[in-house]
């Protein structure tokens, strides 16, 4: 056997000799920031320092080649310094002004949109889907994509009265995460048991206990050991699937699309908020999903319409009420959306409350 | 030159329009690069399909138990041959970045020459966990690329029932809002913890997250097992240059509708400046020669919108340090919980202050590994023993800012009133005399 090279455990590596060297000198004394214009921000240290941080929007996964161009750019164009955003912009760092506009330009002229800085829509959070998970109901990759050449004007612009945060997610473990709009797979139908492969693959204790309302119980099937679902208590959740894969979720035509707005992660003026569904049935449709497109256009329109400055998605529809938040958009209304999960009696209205 | 490639029409449509195209990258890499060619096909078999076509199996390098991400193709002929030989294996490598996401490009192209010499090529910048994620490799190359990344001082990140890799937010790098140095807080805890990254033996995943302030740009309150968010106790300061350059380009009316009107607690008050009569507790911010801006600190919850919005006129105080919140996490199994808070305040500027920080999360990490049952969020054991006997645990004191409202039911045995009484006392002398 081949001697083994055992690991450095050097765990999250420092940042300090990879930053630019004015966020190095100004580390911790940062007093404002400007936003000269989309895409652009200028943050001024105390002791009068500038510096000037370009944002493009980029693909997130990334061949080299790619990679490569943007470093092309952040040497001719920049000082060699860059990072990224948790929604996968990359950041250019410039110590003179004057070099922020040869730097957009040759950004754009690469295919890279400028934008994204405060109220605009971010590129997306997105995850894996078919490209690399193994659960996956839809792609995560060819969502964002189709999507975001969708909200390009919003994104190069900052017409919005927010920021808006948006994420998709492949299944419904939502590892995009909360969003101001949030694209996440909904299954319609239980899982289909492949009982050949039960006994072999997975441990059914496990199985049974993932399951969160208890649907899932041991069986004997053509004389082999393997499980049964009480199909009237399966809410179709998917948690049973990654520990069995022969629970087999995912279907072409039962696998829906579910739309889910008004989570907020910051502090700033309410609490954070987690999204809440407002629609769902959705095809999965690629490689456009054009239905899905549609409906986040039209949310993003009434939002854009009628919210005031700094609201965010929530702060808009806790003053208007969902009631109008169905009505402006013109999404359906159904029984779906009343919570019976735990806890839900806290999301009844429980005043006269009313708006007319 | 690698094989002939496969018609994708479906993927092909992805290459139109304005935003970044993920299928050109794939299609450039797939020139000279077989495994590319391949993952393509196999892309393409699931949009054509509306099925996925991974399996997770067992991969990794010498000395780690996680943080290779194995991918084998389920897509088989009937002789049960992969369908795309070249890309059967396409394991992912979750690899820590430096702490903030910053790169000069040397270190990127080096990146970048190590995984295209054994790798896909295919690289994400970054998963929802903080990874850099090189995805798409053969089970044979995995250690050598490991190896190599290794050499260059970078280190695996998480998976499976382990500590998980960390984000902290741009911050103090280049944020005026930041209240403590976010990249050296991540880097003093996860680095102190690597054995529970690299060895998975916790009950299931861990997860810290760092944010410089309320705005939480990591998400850390919805996304993190232990949420550590900077925060001030003192009064805001203050800069009138620009408060007033502010009122200056905006006026009164945006100032109340978009500051004063929007405060949750409103603890923003105008004033003719004549008229104020500044205590300890308020910050006064100049508007023109004859407004104020009057803040009472006693009543502002550190939810730093006013400061977002009259940007360097008003900034957090001096006393910093951070709030703590534990048990954040998503949906699986009990439905999406956000952290609550365990630590009101904390500072977090001395040696002294890191070391306190790093100690109180190994307590966490502890009382989670001993606690928690298989597979259970440190947020569900919280659900599941109560608050209480959580802090207990690890010898944290109640307060109440860790509700949002005393409880509004008689249910409770209540007999040990007196001595809880007592240790009120007591906790809030200890409060005065730190202070
Ligand atoms: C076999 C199952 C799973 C696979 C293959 C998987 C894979 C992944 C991957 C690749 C990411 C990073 C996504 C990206 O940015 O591209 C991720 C993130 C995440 N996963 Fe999973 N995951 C699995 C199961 C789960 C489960 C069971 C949960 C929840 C209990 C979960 C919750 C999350 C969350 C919340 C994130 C985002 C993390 C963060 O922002 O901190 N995942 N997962
Ligand atoms: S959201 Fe679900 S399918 Fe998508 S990457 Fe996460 S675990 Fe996989
Ligand atoms: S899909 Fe969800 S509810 Fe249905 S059996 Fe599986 S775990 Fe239980
Ligand atoms: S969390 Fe606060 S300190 Fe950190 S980058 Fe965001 S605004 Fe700045
Ligand atoms: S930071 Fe304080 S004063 Fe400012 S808006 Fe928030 S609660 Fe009000």
């Amino acid at each position: 056997m081949a001697q083994h090279r055992s690991p450095i455990e050097t765990g999250a590596p420092d940042p300090m000799p990879l930053l630019h060297p004015l966020l190095r000198k100004n580390y911790g004394k940062w007093i404002y920031h400007d936003h000269p214009r989309p895409g652009v921000l200028m943050h001024r240290a105390a002791n009068g320092d500038q510096v000037w941080t370009v944002k493009a929007g980029t693909q997130r996964q990334m061949d080299v080649y790619t990679i490569r161009t943007l470093c092309d750019i952040a040497d001719t164009y920049a000082d060699g310094h860059v990072r990224f955003t948790t929604r996968s912009n990359i950041e250019y760092m410039v110590a003179d002004e004057a070099r922020v506009n040869p730097l957009i330009a040759a950004l754009n002229k690469a295919g890279f949109p400028i934008g994204g800085t405060a109220n605009s829509v971010s590129m997306i959070a997105h995850t894996q889907g078919w490209l690399h998970c193994d659960i996956p109901g839809t792609d995560a990759s060819g969502v964002t994509k189709a999507l975001m050449d969708e909200l390009h004007q919003e994104f190069i612009n900052c017409e919005m009265p927010n920021r808006v945060k948006l994420s998709t997610s492949c299944c419904e473990i939502n590892c995009g995460g909360q969003a101001d709009i949030a694209v996440i797979v909904q299954y319609t139908k239980p899982p289909k048991i492949n009982h050949d492969l039960v006994a072999n693959v997975c441990e059914r204790p496990a199985v049974v206990a993932r399951c969160p309302v208890a649907a899932i119980r041991p069986a004997l099937v053509n004389g082999k050991p393997s499980l049964e679902i009480d199909e009237k208590k399966c809410m179709c959740c998917g948690a049973c699937y990654p520990p069995c894969p022969p629970m087999q979720i995912n279907d072409p035509d039962s696998t829906k699309i579910a739309i889910w707005v008004g989570g907020k992660n910051s502090n700033a003026r309410g609490k954070p908020t987690f999204h809440k569904l407002v629609t769902s049935g959705l095809p999965n449709n690629p490689p456009r999903w054009p239905e899905v497109a549609a409906v986040v256009k039209k949310i993003l329109a009434a939002y854009k319409a009628d919210a005031r400055s700094w609201e965010r998605m929530i702060d808009w529809i806790e003053r208007i009420g969902w009631a109008r938040f169905f009505e402006k958009t013109g999404l359906p209304f159904t029984k779906y959306h009343i919570d019976d999960w735990r806890g839900a009696r806290r999301t009844l209205n429980a005043s006269n409350h009313i708006r007319f | 030159m690698a094989k002939k490639t496969h018609d994708t029409p479906m993927l092909d449509q992805l290459e139109g329009g304005p935003w970044p195209s993920f299928v050109t990258g794939l299609k450039r890499l797939a020139k000279d690069n077989d495994m590319m060619v391949d993952l393509l096909g196999q892309l393409e078999t699931s949009y054509q399909t509306r099925k996925g076509y991974w399996k997770g199996g067992t991969v990794g390098v010498f000395g780690y138990g996680g943080g290779v991400i194995p991918r084998f193709t389920d897509l088989k002929d009937e002789a049960g041959k992969p369908v795309y030989p070249d890309a059967a294996e396409f394991h992912t490598l979750r690899v820590q970045p430096p702490a903030g996401m910053h790169y000069d490009t040397k270190t990127l192209r080096k990146l970048c020459d190590i995984w295209e010499k054994h790798g896909s090529g295919l690289i994400a910048f970054h998963g929802q966990s903080g990874d850099i994620m090189f995805q798409g490799i053969r089970t044979d190359k995995v250690q050598d690329a490991f190896d190599e990344l290794n050499e260059n001082g970078f280190d695996l990140g998480g998976a499976g029932p382990a500590l998980r890799t960390s984000m902290s937010c741009v911050g103090a790098a280049r944020c005026e809002v930041s209240c403590y140095d976010e990249a050296r807080a991540l880097r003093e805890v996860i680095n102190n913890n690597l054995d529970d990254m690299h060895r998975p033996a916790l009950p299931y995943k861990f997860k810290f997250k760092f944010s410089g302030c309320g705005n939480d740009c990591v998400n850390s309150i919805q996304r993190s097992d232990f949420a550590t968010i900077g925060t001030w106790r003192d009064n805001m300061q203050v800069n009138n240059e620009y408060s007033r350059a502010y009122f200056k380009a905006h006026g009164m009316t945006d100032l109340v509708n978009d500051v004063v009107t929007r405060c949750p607690t409103k603890a923003i008050q105008v004033m003719k400046k004549r008229e104020v009569k500044a205590g300890p507790q308020h910050s006064v911010a100049e508007l023109d020669d004859e407004h104020c801006m009057v803040i009472d600190n006693k009543d502002c919850v550190r939810c730093v919108h006013c400061i977002n919005v009259i940007r360097g006129g008003l900034l957090p105080g001096k006393d910093r340090g951070v709030t703590i919140l534990v048990g954040g996490k998503g949906v699986l199994k009990i439905g999406a919980s956000m952290g609550t808070v365990i630590v009101p305040f904390m500072k977090l500027e001395t040696d002294a202050d890191y070391e306190k920080l790093k100690e109180l999360a190994r307590s966490v990490l502890d009382f989670f590994a001993e606690n928690a049952l298989e597979h259970e969020r440190v947020g569900e054991t919280v659900d599941r023993i109560g608050l209480v006997n959580f802090l207990e645990a690890l010898g944290l004191p109640v307060d109440p800012n860790m509700i949002s409202e005393p409880r509004s039911n008689p249910y409770v045995r209540t007999d040990g009133w007196d001595e809880e009484v007592a240790k009120w006392i007591e906790h809030k002398q200890q409060q005065k005399s730190a202070a």
